[in-house]
């Protein structure tokens, strides 16, 4: 029976309480104040206090990402919630589930432009998977419940739920979370037998396959990573995956290519490029990874497992399409693999072999090394070497330093890297790291970051400080926006326009200010000393890392063009001009 | 890839709430779909449901992705895309203001009773017509209607509902 006693925001804290949730990203305001007068009552949900609500959100994505949980966010209205928007469509694009719950002016003040109010269902309605304003309280349990459902269900994405400040006050009804049912969302989760035995036929036969994996085999959940390690060893076939999806597979086994598209490795891109059968798994054909999509692995049929129909066909038209969760359709794959006995051309498959071997051989990652300046490829191999047998995560920022990582640091398992792939948000790691630390109080959580990202929320190392979370920030500091500069001095003749960092900040002394713990390096022999003494101190450290600075990276596929195309460092570069096509691109 | 354009109408059954129809439009603003005409209303009140009816131009692989875009839609129940699923009748009610006098008033009135549109109202200067049918033949009619001294029109949208004996 619905508990008459409780006022609204009692109801929204049950709620979350009932949904399993232990920590809430927050910032109050006028119009959330019940929500934390209840939270000062109550003991069962941690609040994490951030410094802005941007920060609460990219926290609460880390959070998620990491756990493979709902991460939940709690601002106040107006400002609170248009500062939110970046999170929530960083969100969207990189399919994390976050419910947004943002205080609202009370229902008859609604569109009389009153204090700290925005209307914010409507700015938030196209960054959200879907979003409510609650204005019964009769509602407000379904409401919260169904956000939850709908933030984590099929395709994940950011749920907001706007709530006027007198249904916080005034009673309302609690319904316990089983007896809510969604009218109508009942994504597909399990795929079409028929089409995956047609999928199982095609990799029998496949003389060139690949597989090319995404953030829908770790959003499926940890077992889905199983079944996808276990397939690519069944099957004696290439993976490659994209920038969301590393950790899917480990990057230590042989048949893994490393990452493909705009900053993927060579043997990534022309495996993609030459392969007669692409099976995508949980991957959109983002243009970051098709390159000019024309020109997009001409001569495959292609296979596309996604849980969302609207990513089928949306960019590159396949040829078999199964909609449904990776982990079940992998799953299903294995079986059907295995009860048909399925054996692969052995002859074909290694010549194909042969073939990538040779790209390999090119070693692509590789650089020209100095004793005299720090390069940023050196200082992300030296942080591996470190880190990598311990229990560890890692959250970047955007830029340079991020496809550096990327291509640097090894996954071996899902859930350990947190990136803004799909909106590309400078100012992402480091609250990110936060919330993976919220989450994960002993691991050791380091925020690859550029001295221009790092910037951007810089002050959630105040939020870092109060709660003694020992996050570890890793600057490769080249005074540049680097990725700017690089597309600058490709596409803009170098004129580096307003891509100087003047004036940064002294990171050691920030650090110090912040109550964390500064350090430089600015010589290649000082790097494993600091990487050392970084891991070492079990507080907030800000390693500045002086790096060289005017490092490009590479491999580069530029805009516009096509895998075959792809640019291997500055020699290539110089034979092969960028074309012009490709600056209209971003 | 196929590039002809295609005129396709589209019926989504959705949960009448606020802000689902924001959803639909801005689904179609923010991926650049072209809407040629929309109507909606509640169908349903028990269940409160609503009726969209869509007609959109695009290439094949286009109306594609807004059938699957638009059943992404968490308020979304149904879509069914009547062109492409078999015969179905369209409709569209426009209501036509004509204002002359003489030979002109004449020939409206007869032009009116030839496209069957009826008088819903009429002043000694004036006629508001009202005609039901198909696209072509309101345009029809509208064309005529110009040089008689029309003044004003308004029009409903299409909406549209399949043949046979088959539901939603």
């Amino acid at each position: 029976m619905a508990d008459q006693a409780l006022s609204g925001s009692e109801v929204v804290l049950k709620a979350l309480v009932d949904q399993g949730v232990e920590v809430i990203f927050g910032y109050p305001g006028g119009a959330v104040l019940p929500i934390y007068d209840a939270l000062f009552k109550q003991n069962s949900l941690r609040h994490i206090l951030v410094r802005q609500e941007g920060g609460a959100v990219h926290a609460a994505e880390g959070y998620a990402r990491s756990t493979g949980k709902v991460g939940v966010v709690l601002v106040t209205s107006g400002p609170g919630a248009t500062n939110a928007v970046t999170g929530l469509t960083d969100a969207l694009m990189d399919s994390i589930p976050v419910v947004c719950l943002t205080g609202q002016v009370p229902t008859h003040l609604i569109g009389n432009d009153a204090f700290q109010e925005a209307d914010t269902t409507g700015i938030t309605r196209p960054c959200t998977k879907h979003n409510y304003l609650v204005k019964d309280p009769a509602d407000l349990a379904r409401v919260m419940h169904e956000a939850f459902y709908v933030a984590r269900t099929g395709r994940p994405g950011p749920v907001v739920i706007d709530l006027p400040k007198d249904i916080l006050v005034g009673p309302a009804p609690y319904v316990a979370p089983e007896r809510v049912k969604h009218r109508s969302y009942r994504p597909q989760i399990k795929g079409d037998t028929k089409r995956i035995e047609q999928a199982v036929e095609m990799m029998a036969k496949a003389k060139r396959p690949i597989f090319y994996c995404g953030g829908g085999v770790i959003n499926s959940g940890p077992a889905a990573s199983k079944l996808l390690t276990q397939l690519v060893r069944l099957t004696g076939f290439p993976c490659t995956l994209t920038l969301m999806g590393l950790g899917a597979f480990p990057a230590a086994d042989p048949q893994f290519l490393g990452m493909l598209g705009m900053h993927g490795t060579l043997e990534a891109n022309l495996a993609m490029h030459g392969c007669d059968l692409l099976i995508n798994i949980g991957a959109r054909f983002d243009d970051r990874v098709t390159g000019r999509i024309t020109a997009f692995s001409p001569n495959s049929k292609k296979i596309h497992v996604d849980i969302d129909p609207s990513s089928i066909n949306k960019n590159v038209p396949v040829d078999v399409a199964i909609v449904g969760d990776a982990g079940h359709v992998l799953e299903d794959m294995i079986k059907i693999w295995k009860a048909r006995q399925a054996r692969t051309d052995q002859k074909a498959i290694k010549a194909w072999w042969a073939d990538i071997e040779g790209w390999r051989k090119r070693d692509c990652l590789r650089y020209r090394t100095s004793t005299e300046v720090i390069k940023p490829q050196y200082a992300l191999q030296r942080l591996y070497a470190h880190i990598k047998d311990r229990d560890h995560y890692i959250t970047t920022e955007v830029g340079q330093h991020q496809m550096w990582a990327a291509q640097f640091l090894k996954f071996e398992e899902p859930n350990r890297w947190m990136t803004s792939g799909g909106l590309g948000t400078m100012g992402y790691g480091l609250p990110a790291a936060m919330g993976v630390q919220v989450a994960h109080p002993k691991a050791l959580v380091i925020d690859v970051a550029g001295e221009a990202s790092i910037l951007m929320n810089i002050q959630e190392m105040s939020t870092i400080a109060q709660y003694r979370l020992p996050v570890k920030v890793f600057i490769l500091n080249n005074e540049y926006m680097g990725m700017v500069r690089q597309w600058q001095e490709l596409l803009h003749g170098g004129r580096y326009s307003e891509s100087y960092m003047d004036s940064l900040p002294d990171f050691v002394k920030l650090a110090d200010a912040f109550g964390a713990v500064g350090l430089r390096a600015t010589k290649p022999d000082e790097v494993d000393h600091v990487i050392k003494e970084m891991i070492d101190t079990d507080r907030a450290v800000i390693a500045d890392i002086v790096v060289d600075k005017t490092e490009n990276c590479f491999p580069m596929i530029p805009s516009g063009a096509a895998h075959n195309e792809i640019l291997l460092g500055p020699e290539d570069e110089a034979k092969k001009p960028v074309s012009e096509d490709g600056m209209v691109l971003v | 890839m196929e590039r002809t354009v295609e005129r396709h109408t589209i019926a989504v059954l959705v949960d009448n709430e606020p802000g689902v129809l924001a959803r639909v439009i801005g689904l179609f603003s923010g991926r650049g779909y072209n809407i040629e005409s929309l109507t909606v209303a509640e169908v349903n009140p028990d269940e409160r449901l609503s009726r969209i009816t869509v007609v959109t131009s695009g290439t094949p692989m286009v109306i594609e992705q807004i059938k699957a875009q638009l059943s992404r839609l968490v308020p979304v129940h149904k879509v069914h895309d009547l062109t492409a699923e078999g015969p179905h009748v369209e409709r569209e009610l426009v209501l036509v203001k004509v204002a002359s006098a003489g030979e002109k008033r004449v020939e409206a009135l007869r032009i009116a009773d030839v496209f069957r549109a009826r008088a819903v109202d009429s002043t000694n200067e004036s006629f508001v017509f009202e005609v039901t049918g198909v696209q072509e033949k309101l345009n029809a009619f509208i064309n005529l209607m110009r040089p008689l001294g029309l003044v004003d029109v308004s029009r409903t949208g299409v909406v549209a509902i399949s043949r046979g004996a088959k539901g939603f």
